[in-house]
Protein backbone atom coordinates (compact mmCIF):
# COMPACT_ATOMS: atom_id res chain seq x y z
CA UNK A 1 0.00 0.00 0.00
CA UNK A 2 1.29 3.60 -0.74
CA UNK A 3 0.51 5.47 2.16
CA UNK A 4 -0.91 8.65 2.02
CA UNK A 5 -1.72 9.66 5.77
CA UNK A 6 -1.11 8.29 9.14
CA UNK A 7 -1.91 9.55 12.66
CA UNK A 8 -1.71 7.99 15.94
CA UNK A 9 -3.21 9.15 19.50
CA UNK A 10 -4.36 7.94 22.59
CA UNK A 11 -7.59 5.78 22.14
CA UNK A 12 -9.59 8.38 23.98
CA UNK A 13 -13.12 9.78 22.34
CA UNK A 14 -11.53 13.35 23.07
CA UNK A 15 -8.91 12.72 19.68
CA UNK A 16 -12.16 11.50 17.64
CA UNK A 17 -12.18 14.61 15.84
CA UNK A 18 -8.29 14.67 14.99
CA UNK A 19 -8.68 10.92 13.63
CA UNK A 20 -12.12 12.20 11.43
CA UNK A 21 -10.10 15.02 10.12
CA UNK A 22 -7.27 13.32 9.02
CA UNK A 23 -8.89 10.82 7.19
CA UNK A 24 -11.77 13.35 5.49
CA UNK A 25 -8.89 15.27 4.21
CA UNK A 26 -7.07 12.40 2.86
CA UNK A 27 -10.37 11.03 1.34
CA UNK A 28 -11.15 14.19 0.30
CA UNK A 29 -8.66 14.48 -2.03
CA UNK A 30 -9.25 11.36 -3.65
CA UNK A 31 -12.06 13.09 -5.26
CA UNK A 32 -15.17 10.98 -3.81
CA UNK A 33 -18.43 12.17 -3.71
CA UNK A 34 -19.76 13.51 -0.85
CA UNK A 35 -21.81 10.93 0.35
CA UNK A 36 -19.20 8.27 -0.30
CA UNK A 37 -17.18 10.74 2.28
CA UNK A 38 -19.69 10.77 4.73
CA UNK A 39 -19.59 7.04 4.87
CA UNK A 40 -16.16 6.99 4.89
CA UNK A 41 -16.26 9.48 8.36
CA UNK A 42 -19.31 7.07 9.58
CA UNK A 43 -17.56 3.73 9.32
CA UNK A 44 -14.12 5.26 10.50
CA UNK A 45 -16.35 6.82 13.51
CA UNK A 46 -17.89 3.49 14.86
CA UNK A 47 -14.66 1.22 14.36
CA UNK A 48 -12.85 3.85 16.72
CA UNK A 49 -15.24 4.62 19.19
CA UNK A 50 -15.46 1.02 19.71
CA UNK A 51 -11.59 0.78 20.10
CA UNK A 52 -11.87 3.29 22.56
CA UNK A 53 -14.95 2.14 24.61
CA UNK A 54 -13.62 -1.41 24.46
CA UNK A 55 -10.12 -2.45 23.27
CA UNK A 56 -7.94 -1.52 26.36
CA UNK A 57 -8.86 -2.81 29.94
CA UNK A 58 -6.68 -0.73 31.76
CA UNK A 59 -5.48 2.78 30.66
CA UNK A 60 -5.92 3.77 27.08
CA UNK A 61 -2.71 3.16 24.56
CA UNK A 62 -3.04 4.06 20.72
CA UNK A 63 -5.17 3.92 17.84
CA UNK A 64 -3.26 4.48 14.75
CA UNK A 65 -5.11 5.15 11.56
CA UNK A 66 -3.47 5.18 7.82
CA UNK A 67 -4.73 6.15 4.17
CA UNK A 68 -3.02 5.02 1.42
CA UNK A 69 -3.44 3.74 -2.25
CA UNK A 70 -3.15 -0.32 -3.63
CA UNK A 71 -3.95 -0.69 -7.05
CA UNK A 72 -6.32 2.41 -7.67
CA UNK A 73 -8.49 1.44 -4.36
CA UNK A 74 -8.49 4.02 -1.48
CA UNK A 75 -7.24 1.72 1.71
CA UNK A 76 -8.10 2.51 5.29
CA UNK A 77 -6.66 0.72 7.93
CA UNK A 78 -7.45 1.16 11.37
CA UNK A 79 -5.02 -0.43 14.74
CA UNK A 80 -4.78 -0.66 17.86
CA UNK A 81 -2.78 -3.10 20.72
CA UNK A 82 -5.65 -3.94 22.68
CA UNK A 83 -7.49 -7.32 23.45
CA UNK A 84 -8.51 -9.27 20.52
CA UNK A 85 -11.39 -7.99 19.03
CA UNK A 86 -12.81 -9.43 15.52
CA UNK A 87 -15.80 -6.96 14.47
CA UNK A 88 -16.92 -9.97 12.33
CA UNK A 89 -17.62 -12.26 15.19
CA UNK A 90 -20.56 -9.84 16.94
CA UNK A 91 -23.92 -11.24 15.89
CA UNK A 92 -26.42 -8.96 14.11
CA UNK A 93 -28.79 -7.48 16.18
CA UNK A 94 -32.46 -9.00 15.40
CA UNK A 95 -34.03 -6.57 12.65
CA UNK A 96 -37.15 -8.28 13.81
CA UNK A 97 -37.29 -7.39 17.30
CA UNK A 98 -40.10 -5.04 17.95
CA UNK A 99 -38.90 -1.54 20.13
CA UNK A 100 -39.21 -3.21 23.52
CA UNK A 101 -37.11 -6.11 22.39
CA UNK A 102 -34.47 -4.13 20.52
CA UNK A 103 -31.17 -4.43 21.87
CA UNK A 104 -29.37 -1.03 22.47
CA UNK A 105 -25.99 -2.36 21.26
CA UNK A 106 -24.28 -3.53 19.01
CA UNK A 107 -25.63 -1.30 16.22
CA UNK A 108 -22.40 0.37 15.16
CA UNK A 109 -20.71 -2.78 14.11
CA UNK A 110 -23.43 -3.68 11.66
CA UNK A 111 -24.03 -0.73 10.01
CA UNK A 112 -19.85 -0.35 8.96
CA UNK A 113 -20.58 -4.07 8.10
CA UNK A 114 -23.38 -2.68 5.30
CA UNK A 115 -21.67 0.35 4.02
CA UNK A 116 -18.06 -0.67 3.46
CA UNK A 117 -18.72 -4.63 1.75
CA UNK A 118 -14.82 -4.96 1.26
CA UNK A 119 -13.76 -4.99 5.01
CA UNK A 120 -11.00 -7.56 6.58
CA UNK A 121 -9.92 -8.07 10.02
CA UNK A 122 -6.51 -9.56 11.16
CA UNK A 123 -4.67 -10.08 14.56
CA UNK A 124 -1.10 -9.94 13.59
CA UNK A 125 1.86 -9.23 16.51
CA UNK A 126 -0.88 -8.38 19.50
CA UNK A 127 -2.59 -5.52 17.20
CA UNK A 128 -5.84 -5.60 15.75
CA UNK A 129 -6.09 -4.30 12.28
CA UNK A 130 -9.15 -3.76 10.14
CA UNK A 131 -8.47 -3.13 6.68
CA UNK A 132 -11.49 -1.41 4.66
CA UNK A 133 -11.02 -0.79 1.21
CA UNK A 134 -13.57 1.62 -0.25
CA UNK B 1 -25.78 20.13 16.28
CA UNK B 2 -28.55 21.91 16.94
CA UNK B 3 -32.37 21.44 18.51
CA UNK B 4 -35.66 23.22 18.47
CA UNK B 5 -38.83 22.19 20.36
CA UNK B 6 -42.08 22.99 19.29
CA UNK B 7 -45.40 22.56 20.22
CA UNK B 8 -48.30 21.60 18.13
CA UNK B 9 -51.92 22.69 18.08
CA UNK B 10 -53.32 19.49 19.45
CA UNK B 11 -50.28 18.69 21.45
CA UNK B 12 -47.67 17.07 19.19
CA UNK B 13 -44.37 17.90 20.35
CA UNK B 14 -41.67 18.13 17.08
CA UNK B 15 -38.13 18.00 18.07
CA UNK B 16 -36.40 19.10 15.27
CA UNK B 17 -32.67 18.42 14.74
CA UNK B 18 -29.89 19.58 12.86
CA UNK B 19 -26.72 19.29 11.39
CA UNK B 20 -24.58 16.12 13.26
CA UNK B 21 -25.78 13.67 15.72
CA UNK B 22 -21.93 11.61 16.19
CA UNK B 23 -20.95 10.22 18.82
CA UNK B 24 -19.94 13.74 20.74
CA UNK B 25 -22.61 15.10 20.07
CA UNK B 26 -25.59 12.30 20.99
CA UNK B 27 -25.04 12.73 25.03
CA UNK B 28 -26.37 15.97 24.36
CA UNK B 29 -29.43 14.89 22.12
CA UNK B 30 -30.27 12.52 24.63
CA UNK B 31 -30.57 14.89 27.40
CA UNK B 32 -32.85 17.03 24.83
CA UNK B 33 -35.04 13.77 23.96
CA UNK B 34 -35.11 12.76 27.61
CA UNK B 35 -36.44 16.74 28.21
CA UNK B 36 -38.75 16.13 25.18
CA UNK B 37 -40.38 12.52 26.56
CA UNK B 38 -41.29 14.34 29.90
CA UNK B 39 -43.01 16.79 28.33
CA UNK B 40 -44.79 14.51 25.69
CA UNK B 41 -48.28 14.28 25.93
CA UNK B 42 -49.74 12.12 22.83
CA UNK B 43 -47.17 12.21 20.53
CA UNK B 44 -43.13 13.36 19.75
CA UNK B 45 -42.57 13.97 16.24
CA UNK B 46 -38.57 14.03 15.48
CA UNK B 47 -37.70 15.90 12.33
CA UNK B 48 -34.86 14.54 10.43
CA UNK B 49 -35.08 16.26 7.91
CA UNK B 50 -32.29 18.56 8.01
CA UNK B 51 -29.87 16.36 10.10
CA UNK B 52 -26.90 16.07 8.34
CA UNK B 53 -25.26 12.95 9.85
CA UNK B 54 -26.05 10.22 12.19
CA UNK B 55 -23.99 6.99 13.63
CA UNK B 56 -25.19 4.47 16.23
CA UNK B 57 -24.49 6.89 18.97
CA UNK B 58 -27.43 8.68 17.47
CA UNK B 59 -29.53 5.42 16.75
CA UNK B 60 -29.31 4.68 20.86
CA UNK B 61 -30.83 7.76 21.40
CA UNK B 62 -33.69 7.29 19.21
CA UNK B 63 -34.17 3.65 20.46
CA UNK B 64 -34.21 4.48 23.99
CA UNK B 65 -36.36 7.57 23.34
CA UNK B 66 -38.92 4.89 21.93
CA UNK B 67 -39.03 2.48 24.45
CA UNK B 68 -39.29 5.16 27.03
CA UNK B 69 -42.82 6.68 24.97
CA UNK B 70 -43.94 2.89 24.71
CA UNK B 71 -43.54 2.69 28.60
CA UNK B 72 -45.57 5.95 28.66
CA UNK B 73 -48.23 4.85 25.82
CA UNK B 74 -47.12 7.88 24.08
CA UNK B 75 -46.69 8.07 20.17
CA UNK B 76 -43.20 8.29 18.70
CA UNK B 77 -42.98 9.16 15.09
CA UNK B 78 -39.86 9.76 12.61
CA UNK B 79 -40.18 12.40 10.02
CA UNK B 80 -38.12 13.64 6.94
CA UNK B 81 -35.55 11.17 6.53
CA UNK B 82 -33.09 11.54 3.43
CA UNK B 83 -29.68 10.46 1.99
CA UNK B 84 -27.27 9.45 4.32
CA UNK B 85 -29.46 9.11 7.43
CA UNK B 86 -32.19 7.90 5.43
CA UNK B 87 -29.47 4.98 4.23
CA UNK B 88 -28.43 4.30 8.15
CA UNK B 89 -32.40 4.07 9.52
CA UNK B 90 -32.60 1.47 6.74
CA UNK B 91 -29.55 -0.50 7.78
CA UNK B 92 -30.44 -0.28 11.14
CA UNK B 93 -34.18 -1.78 10.48
CA UNK B 94 -35.45 1.65 12.08
CA UNK B 95 -37.71 2.51 9.15
CA UNK B 96 -39.76 -0.90 9.91
CA UNK B 97 -39.40 -0.64 13.34
CA UNK B 98 -40.94 3.18 13.56
CA UNK B 99 -43.12 4.95 12.12
CA UNK B 100 -41.15 7.54 9.20
CA UNK B 101 -43.01 9.89 7.39
CA UNK B 102 -41.87 12.00 4.42
CA UNK B 103 -42.20 14.99 5.96
CA UNK B 104 -43.36 16.79 9.56
CA UNK B 105 -46.62 17.61 7.81
CA UNK B 106 -47.62 13.77 7.15
CA UNK B 107 -46.45 13.04 10.65
CA UNK B 108 -49.24 15.51 12.43
CA UNK B 109 -51.85 14.32 10.40
CA UNK B 110 -51.31 11.28 11.74
CA UNK B 111 -51.44 12.23 15.10
CA UNK B 112 -54.52 14.23 14.83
Amino acid sequence: MDRLSQIKLPAKLENLTAFLQSVKDCAGEQGFAQKKLTEIELATEEILVNIFNYAYEGDPEYARVTCGLEKGRFIIEIEDGGIPFDPFSLDSPDLTDDIGERRIGGLGVFIVRNLMSDMQYRRESDKNILRIKV
Amino acid sequence: MEVVAVRKPGGALVITVKGKVDTVTAPKFGEYLTKAVEKTENALIVNLSELLFISSAGLRVILGTAKKLQEKQSEFLLAGLKGHVKEVFEIAGFCTLFKVFDTEESALEQVG
